[in-house]
Parts: C-alpha cells; sequence; structure tokens
C-alpha cells in the first residue's frame, strides 16, 4: 500500500532529520556533478549557476531559493529561504522564492509537527555555504588570487588585499562550472556572523502581496476552461449513496450536471469521502444546486455514534487499567503504601471534545486529469501525499501527479490531508476539463479530520509535604492511527506528545493509554494530542499544589524538581530524536520563572481584584519548552475576560523572532477559542455544527487583550514555533478560573459549564 | 440588467440575480483579492465597500448593488496608511483574512480618525482570524490612524 508508506512517513515527524540530510544532500551532490546543464560550455553565460536543487543565481544576480515547505502562516517558506541566504551572504532584497512542486527529491515535504526549521535547518545552511564557497572560488580564480584571501559582503564577493569586488551575478557563471565541494570544506558561518537568523527585522517574504489582495491562495487558483463543483457528502462517515434526484439542481441557473464520486475503500485515509458534486459555472450555482438535491444514503455502522453516551464510554474506559506506555518506581506500591500510613490520594477525570480546524480558508483544489496525468494546484501541507493519494484513487503513477502548491489560507493539521484534491482529479477525469473543488464552511466543519475527544483519569498520593510520592495518569481517545488502520483502538504517535514524557520529578510514575472506537475520521490538529495531555497534567498539578495550599509556580517547580536530563524510555524515531533533545528541565524551570517573573506573578496575584484570577501551566511539545500565565476577570455575569497573557518560549536557535512572538500570540487566541468555546459534537453519526454560529472562534473583542511573549536566547538545536504555544494556554487559564472564581472545572470549553 | 461600479469601473450583469457579490467578484470578474470564508456574514473575509461603508459581499446579493458603488481590495491605491501600518505591525499569518480586516478597518477610520480600543473591538468584532492575529490588527489600526493624521496635516 503505497499510501501506508506515505502515512508512515508522514507520521514519523523525525523521518526528515535523518531523511533528508542524508538524502538531500547526497541529491545535492549529485545534481552538481551529474546535470549535464552546468558542462555545456557554449551556453555557461547564459546558464544559471545552481548549486543545488535549492537555489540559483541568475547574471543580473537574482537569487531564487526554493522553498519546500508550505507557507500556512507559520512561516516556513520565508525562514528556510532566510537561512539559506544567510549562509550564501545574499542580499535578502535579491531574493526570489519559488514554491516548490511536490517531489520526494526535496525530501519529506510535510508541512506539520512543527519541524520545518529544525528538519531542515542544517540542510539549508549546507546548501547556501555551498553556493557561498563556489562563488569565493570563481572569483578568486578570475583574480588569479587564493580563495583564501576572499570573503563575502552582502551579494558581492570581496579580494581583502586589494578591496576589489564582484558581484554575485557576474561570477555566477563562472561558479556554475566549478565542481561541487565536499562537506568539510565549506564553512559555515559563526552565529556572531549571522544577518539573518535570529533577527529582527524579518518579515514574511509574502506581505506585500498578502496586503494588496494579490497573494495566491488556494481558493484563488484557477486553470483555463474550470468548472466548479460542490460536493454533498455522505452525512455519516462511510455511507453510500442508494440513489438521488437532480431534477431540481439541474434547474438551478448555472448548473451543468451531477455527478457521483465513490466512496473510499477503508481505510478512509486521504480518500474522498464520495458523494454527489454539483458540476456548475461558478461557485454560487454550485453551492445552490446542492441545496435541492434529494440523496438517499444507505447506512453506515458509525451512525451509532452519540457524543454523550461516548463520553461515558471514554470515560468507564480512563477508569480501567489501560496499556502502559511509561512506567518509573512502582505506583501501585506507593499508592498501597500511602492508603496505610494515612496520606492523601487524589483522583481526577478531565474530558476534551472534538475540534474542528476551521481554517478561514476551507478546503479548495484545482485539478486537472489529461492522458494519464493530473496536474494540481492546491493549499496543502503536503503536496507529496497529494501525488500518493491521486495516484492511488485513479490508479496512475504518483509520478504522474504535479502538485503546485499555493499559500494556504490557514492549515493547522487539516491541510496535511489532500482529499479534496483527489475529489477534483476524480471529477475531472470523468469530465475531462479542469475542476475546482470548492468546499463550503459548513463542509469544512462536519467533514473534518476532527481533533480526538479525550479522557483523562488522574490519579497521586500525596506526602505530608504536600507532594506526590505516586503519580497514575491514564488517557483513553480515538487514535489518529483510526484514519489507517480501522482496526486501530490504542494511541501510537500521540504517547509521545505529551503523555510518555512526563517531566516532573517523581518516584513512582505510571502513564497509561486505553482503547477508543473512531466514528469520524480523526486526524492531526496544532499541537494534536498535547491539547489534552497538557490540559490534564497541568490542571491536575495545580488541583494538587491547591490541595497542599502551596503557590502554584513553586509548586510547579518543585513538581519538575531539580535541572536534569529526564531518563525517558522511547523508542523507534522518539528515543533517536530525544538524543539530540533531551528533555532538560533546566529549559522548562526556566521559562517558568520567566513566565512569573514577566507576570509579575507573586505581587499581582496579591492584588488582583474580585473576579480576577492568575493562571500557570507549562508544557514542552516539538521539543520546545513553554510557560503560559493567564490572567482572567470573571464578570458578574460568569463571562470570562483574559486582560493578560504572558508566555515565555525556549525554542532553542530561532531564525525570525517576530514570527515567533506572532506564532505565540496567534496560539493564545487559538488556545482561547478551543478553551472557551470549541465544541464538535455527534448526534446519531452526524455533527452537530455547521457554521462559525455554532462553532464560534474567538473575535477580537473575546481575545486576550494583551500578550506578552518572551523568547529565550539559546543555541540550542532549533525547535518548533508553530504548534507549542498551544498546549499550556487552556490549562493555565483554568487554573486561572479557579484562582478567580474557586471553581475547578475539569472539562473543555468553558462555556458548557456556569461559573456564577 | 443590473449596473454598478466596481474600482470605479462601469459594470453591468445579468445572471442570477440572487447570486452573492462575492461570487460575482470572484468568479466573474476575478478579483480574488475578496476571500470566502463562511457564507453566512459571520467571518468578514469578503467584506468590501458598498459607497464607502464596509459590507460582506457573500451576503449582499447581485440585485442589491444596482447602482452602488463597490471598491475591493484590489480598488485601494497602496500602500494606503492601513496597509502601510499592517507592514510596519508585520500583521498577518497565514494572510487569507487580512483583506477583508483591512478593509474593514478603513471604513472604521473613514467614520472614526482616532479609534479607542474599544472602537476598534466593536468594528473589528465581526471579522475572524484563525491564526490570531487581533492583538496586531488592534496596533496597527491605532498606527494606521497616527499615519493618517499625519498625512492630513502634512
Amino acid at each position: 500500500m503505497k499510501l501506508i508508506e506515505n502515512v508512515s512517513a508522514h507520521v514519523s515527524r523525525r523521518g526528515f532529520l535523518q531523511g533528508a540530510l542524508a538524502s538531500g544532500v547526497f541529491v545535492l551532490s549529485a545534481r552538481f556533478v551529474s546535470e549535464p546543464l552546468w558542462a555545456a560550455e557554449g551556453e555557461a553565460a547564459a546558464a544559471p549557476f545552481e548549486p543545488s536543487l535549492w537555489m540559483s543565481i541568475a547574471s543580473d544576480g537574482t537569487v531564487t531559493i526554493v522553498a519546500h515547505r508550505s507557507e500556512m502562516g507559520c512561516g516556513s517558506r520565508t525562514a528556510l529561504p532566510l537561512v539559506v541566504a544567510d549562509e550564501l551572504d545574499a542580499d535578502w532584497s535579491k531574493v526570489k522564492i519559488e514554491q516548490a512542486i511536490g517531489d520526494p527529491k526535496y525530501g519529506e515535504q510535510d508541512t506539520d509537527g512543527s519541524h520545518s526549521v529544525r528538519g531542515s535547518f542544517d540542510l539549508m545552511r549546507q546548501v547556501g555555504a555551498t553556493g557561498r564557497v563556489m562563488l569565493i572560488s570563481a572569483a578568486a580564480a578570475q583574480w588569479g588570487v587564493s580563495p583564501k584571501d576572499c570573503t563575502t559582503e552582502p551579494h558581492f564577493v570581496v579580494h581583502r588585499g586589494s578591496g576589489r569586488k564582484l558581484g554575485y551575478g557576474d561570477v555566477a557563471a563562472a561558479a556554475a562550472k566549478l565542481p561541487v565541494p565536499k562537506k568539510e570544506d565549506v564553512p559555515l558561518k559563526a552565529r556572531s556572523e549571522w544577518r539573518y537568523i535570529g533577527k529582527e527585522r524579518n518579515s514574511l517574504f509574502d506581505l506585500p502581496e498578502i496586503v494588496t489582495g494579490k497573494a495566491i491562495f488556494g481558493m484563488d487558483a484557477t486553470m483555463p476552461g474550470m468548472v466548479y463543483a460542490s460536493v454533498e457528502h455522505p452525512p455519516v462517515l462511510g455511507q453510500k449513496i442508494k440513489s438521488y434526484d437532480d431534477k431540481a439542481t439541474l434547474k438551478v441557473p448555472g448548473v451543468q450536471k451531477t455527478m457521483t464520486i465513490a466512496a473510499f475503500k477503508p481505510p478512509h485515509m486521504f480518500q474522498p469521502l464520495g458523494g454527489v458534486a454539483v458540476i456548475a459555472d461558478n461557485t454560487y450555482a454550485a453551492f445552490k444546486g446542492r441545496k435541492s438535491l434529494k440523496i438517499e444514503w444507505d447506512s453506515s455502522p458509525h451512525s451509532v455514534y452519540n457524543s454523550a453516551p461516548f463520553r461515558k464510554t471514554l470515560e468507564a474506559t480512563s477508569r480501567q487499567p489501560g496499556k502502559v506506555v511509561r512506567n518509573v518506581g512502582d505506583v501501585d506500591a506507593a499508592f498501597a503504601q500511602s492508603v496505610k500510613t494515612g496520606g492523601k490520594i487524589i483522583e481526577a477525570e478531565y474530558y476534551t471534545p472534538h475540534l474542528a480546524h476551521a481554517s478561514m480558508e476551507p478546503p479548495v483544489a484545482v485539478a486537472e486529469y489529461r492522458n494519464g496525468k493530473v496536474l494540481a494546484f492546491a493549499p496543502t501541507q503536503n503536496p507529496q501525499a497529494v501525488q500518493e493519494t491521486i495516484a492511488g484513487v485513479l490508479g496512475i503513477k504518483k509520478e504522474d501527479v504535479t502538485c503546485h502548491v499555493t499559500l494556504l489560507g490557514g492549515g493547522f493539521g487539516r491541510k496535511s490531508k489532500p482529499d479534496q484534491v483527489a475529489e477534483a482529479a476524480v471529477l475531472s477525469k470523468q469530465l475531462g476539463k479542469p475542476v475546482k473543488v470548492v468546499w463550503s464552511r459548513e463542509d469544512d466543519i462536519q467533514f473534518d479530520y476532527f481533533h480526538s475527544v479525550a479522557a483523562m483519569y488522574m490519579k497521586a498520593a500525596v506526602g505530608p509535604d504536600g507532594k506526590p510520592t505516586a503519580w497514575l495518569q491514564r488517557t483513553v481517545y480515538p487514535p489518529i492511527n483510526s484514519t489507517f488502520d480501522t482496526a486501530a483502538r490504542y494511541a501510537d504517535d500521540e504517547m509521545g506528545l505529551g503523555w510518555n514524557n512526563l517531566p516532573y520529578d517523581i518516584p513512582n510514575h505510571r502513564a497509561e493509554n486505553g482503547p477508543a472506537d473512531y466514528h469520524v475520521r480523526i486526524g492531526w490538529l496544532r499541537s494534536v494530542a498535547n491539547i489534552y495531555h497538557a490540559f490534564a497534567i497541568n490542571s491536575f498539578a495545580d488541583e494538587l499544589a491547591k490541595a497542599a495550599n502551596q503557590d502554584s509556580v513553586q509548586y510547579l517547580l518543585d513538581l519538575i524538581g531539580p535541572p536534569r536530563i529526564v531518563s525517558l524510555d522511547l523508542k523507534g524515531d522518539d528515543a533517536e530524536e530525544n538524543k539530540d533533545y533531551p528533555l532538560d528541565t533546566a529549559r522548562l524551570r526556566r521559562v517558568v520563572e520567566m513566565a512569573a517573573e514577566n507576570s509579575g506573578w507573586s505581587k499581582r496575584a496579591m492584588h488582583l481584584g474580585k473576579g480576577h484570577g492568575l493562571g500557570i501551566a507549562a508544557h514542552r511539545s516539538f521539543l520546545t519548552y513553554v510557560a503560559t500565565v493567564v490572567e482572567v476577570e470573571v464578570d458578574s455575569k460568569g463571562q470570562v475576560h483574559i486582560p493578560n497573557v504572558w508566555t515565555a518560549v525556549d525554542a532553542g536557535t530561532i531564525v525570525s523572532p517576530d514570527n515567533i512572538r506572532n506564532q505565540f500570540e496567534g496560539a493564545a487566541v487559538f488556545g482561547t477559542s478551543l478553551a472557551l468555546f470549541g465544541e464538535i459534537t455527534a448526534t446519531n453519526g452526524v455533527i452537530d455544527q455547521s457554521n462559525f454560529h455554532d462553532y464560534q472562534i474567538t473575535r477580537m473583542n473575546r481575545a486576550p487583550r494583551h500578550i506578552d511573549v518572551q523568547i529565550v536566547k539559546s543555541e540550542a538545536p532549533p525547535a518548533g514555533v508553530g504548534e507549542p504555544g498551544l498546549p499550556p494556554f487552556a490549562p493555565a487559564l483554568y487554573n486561572a478560573v479557579f484562582a478567580a472564581t474557586g471553581k475547578r472545572v475539569r472539562e473543555l470549553p468553558l462555556s458548557k459549564t456556569k461559573l456564577v | 440588467m443590473i449596473r454598478f461600479k466596481v474600482n470605479g469601473n462601469e459594470k453591468t450583469f445579468d445572471g442570477d440575480p440572487d447570486m452573492p457579490l462575492l461570487w460575482y467578484l470572484r468568479d466573474v470578474a476575478q478579483l480574488t483579492g475578496t476571500k470566502f470564508g463562511c457564507g453566512m456574514a459571520l467571518c468578514g473575509a469578503c467584506t468590501v465597500h458598498q459607497n464607502g461603508a464596509a459590507i460582506r459581499s457573500c451576503s449582499t446579493a447581485m440585485k442589491e448593488i444596482s447602482g452602488a458603488e463597490i471598491t475591493t481590495i484590489e480598488g485601494i491605491a497602496p500602500m494606503h496608511p492601513v496597509q502601510e501600518a499592517w507592514m510596519e505591525i508585520r500583521v498577518p499569518q497565514c494572510g487569507y483574512c487580512q483583506t477583508g480586516q483591512i478593509m474593514q478597518a478603513i471604513a472604521l477610520l473613514k467614520e472614526n480618525k482616532n479609534p479607542s480600543d474599544q472602537d476598534i473591538d466593536t468594528a473589528m468584532a465581526g471579522n475572524l482570524c484563525r491564526c490570531g492575529t487581533y492583538q496586531r490588527i488592534r496596533a496597527a489600526i491605532h498606527q494606521a490612524a497616527k499615519h493618517q493624521a499625519a498625512k492630513e496635516t502634512a
């Protein structure tokens, strides 16, 4: 199963580190040597200097750098070329970015798991530095001097002795003819020499186009002669069409015809859901035509899905022993000992619902099938998954699928799954012309790959000092793997997302996972399982602090314990990653201390008025350490306002500080949405919510009023920034609500609980 | 036949009079700076100006714009002080909602040259940003107000 290979590549977040670093550099070297273009003497002057797959320099000095990751708002498309430009010593104003099509020659391209910079940082440095060495060599040869006597300033090679200069464009053609230097002959800049990496002035490459409306998102992509399609999907996962009547639909002005899309063969993976497509002259006619379709669907085993009883099932499972994913000491003995010696046992249960991604741009794609090949334009996080999926569905070779990546109007994990691109390709094959499939907001919310619903059971034995001697945590939810394996009932990669790596200094600890069935498509949503794991862990930590009548910050620091590398029992990719990125409690402590200090925790906590409260939470995810303090005000009607948020971040080496602040400001707002409002439920297998009136996203007037983001200066390897701001937010907010009201709420979202 | 202006140009439309202006702009006029987000006037991504006032083009039928002057983001001469401020504050993340946000902000500043935080919250509450750039949007509107004031006194 080719799709499964792709999926395992996706799941393997660390895969790119080794895969692309090894294969990418190899490709780069091979290309340098073997590419016949470079040897074409006569064309040398006109031929661009292409030291790799990744960049070229034209004779006018324009440097084109390939972005192999998608831009969905996290800044990857800018950050990686910035790293190349820095090591190349290029003038950023002369840099153009070319978005890569999906192609394994770029290594893994899935823009997810907050791993674009950390996965490609070294490779991008190498690419830029290699180019710089070759440009220096070419200029030195022209001058008849030693390359050792030459250096660069932005876009120029400079001879130190004479001060002579040659522009990059002037030596590019000569440089292209040189052999590619070996990696050991390519010096990287010292950190102190970086012009762009870590600098304040970096801004998004596409900023001018975005503010003028010229930026091309997936929704804006067109192909000549295309028609528009809107698809009525089966309301319950797995339903197929029994019959349908399109007479009224065909009378709608602008509607051309209707067509069916076959339902997926389980597992659903990224295949189309199936349904009836309305083909029309424009999007509106397609949407309107759908309203008068009469479709009879057959039955599906998933029509048993009702959120309220399902919650009870999850919670019951969470009270039973599960699969052990980490064991330290002997929890059971410690609990027994505590009971015998009159110690305190504290238990708590937490619940978090499904969430929908609801990126502002709903799923959309344009595709054309012609002569056994597919050309697609899509806002996708993973163009190679587009290739794999369309190849699988249409029975063609993935090399025959060309996927161009547009800008993404948000992604948050939804757009790693290209089911809508496959719909466009399937329809185009039937119609014989290009098709643009546009999902409505209702389609987006009802047919998402949902963030999983989860139940967590927590139990601690507390000693006389108020500190836990034993800590048991159990988590239960339909796993993401159910999207790829209908029999999957236990979590897999989710365990590494804040569950098998508790950073607390507790002598007896066990983490478990219980089984659950799936009834909707489950997928990755920004920070994924960290959301519910961090919610349960940080809420429970605060419950223990309050039970011990201790300060939440100090208690948290005591739980984290002394600075040390936490010993983890990890396997596979997680174990590999842990070698380069050990779990360092000194770094976690530091962000806790920073966030507390920036918030003025100790003074502020004393002087807050009635109904105000401060809460803290800290969590490491995607190898980044984050602590967040939230201040809430609960008004007389029980409505929660958020005057202040203070976040401290240690993401190791960073490329664009202002972009990182933007990511963490955004995470606080995204966090507000899921903490206050976010909930997707199902009745008889059908999703109850449909648009922004019943699936609310935080508006400006409910968002935190002031978000302060402090970044730890660090020379550690780069870590993630797109997702890690999210996990600590909800528990910090809930802990603040407890401080403000004395109410301990143990389920998301807060809107379900009356606070006054 | 419906007659109206888009960005100063005379236009006519004889298609489905119920078609929302949004889809005319995007699919017929190929002005794709105006975005589709919800189709129910809940998110503001489709905000344009009708005779200078901000409207949701997804919920404004073509039959309602007869004789109107429509301005889209493409009709705003760059760089407008609001766009300048958006660049300086580096507001966007994904950018998809930002043209709607900018059109709403321009309309606000036309009515209220020096809006308070409260004024901004009220005016912008209909424009969703899933990336969560509200803090920067608010700062950029204040900055744009300053730019505009400076331009007017210059």
